[in-house]
């Protein structure tokens, strides 16, 4: 899935280490998801919505070949 | 948050070597230690068992604390692991009951096998993720 999750970490000025532990997973989870390679969870995708102060949908974008 | 996982892994690797070593004494202790007495060696099987509970239950609680990445890799790993150990076992079994394989089937070398291959998958699913 691709999504903004990089370009809005950067904006606020935070590290990966910093976000990983306001939303408390490791450091390693959210470099895979900014990469693609790793779907967060639900609740993962609502605290990110919550932080970002966005709707999950313009932050995460499904695509066909997700599925 | 690392604090807390730190303090699981140390008590998770000190449940497990507890264990190790109780299942040495249960092992060699009867022939070498306490001359086969059917007592004590009940005793320290027991012990054994116990041992192994609390390192179950030491993994269980450093389990809760991953995060969900951690989680899938986990999951994943041992999904494969239990897989091929079935697989495996059998064949290694019937080797033996065919008297293709010299010496007998061993449950040691199945349980090295699993270690092995949960480490190996483990290896190969996080560089397909991080």
């Amino acid at each position: 899935m691709r999504n903004r999750v990089r370009e809005l970490r950067k904006q606020k000025g935070w590290t990966q280490e910093q976000l990983a532990e306001i939303i408390g997973v490791s450091r390693q989870t959210i470099h895979a998801i900014e990469k693609g390679k790793f779907d967060p969870s639900l609740p993962t995708a609502f605290k990110m919505s919550n932080l970002f102060k966005l709707p999950i949908e313009q932050f995460f974008f499904f695509e066909e070949s997700d599925s | 948050m690392k604090e807390k996982r730190r303090s699981l892994l140390v008590r998770l690797a000190i449940w497990t070597w507890s264990w190790v070593i109780t299942a040495a004494i249960a092992t060699f202790g009867p022939q070498f230690i306490w001359n086969n007495h059917e007592g004590i060696t009940a005793l320290a099987i027991a012990v054994n068992l116990i041992n192994g509970i609390a390192m179950i239950i030491a993994n269980r609680r450093l389990f809760d604390h991953y995060d969900e990445l951690e989680r899938k890799l986990h999951l994943e790993s041992m999904g494969l692991t239990l897989g091929l150990t079935v697989i495996v076992g059998l064949a290694y079994s019937m080797l033996d009951q065919t008297n293709l394989i010299a010496s007998d089937a061993e449950i040691g070398i199945l349980i090295g096998f699993m270690g092995v291959t949960y480490l190996i998958t483990l290896l190969i699913n996080r560089r397909r993720f991080l």
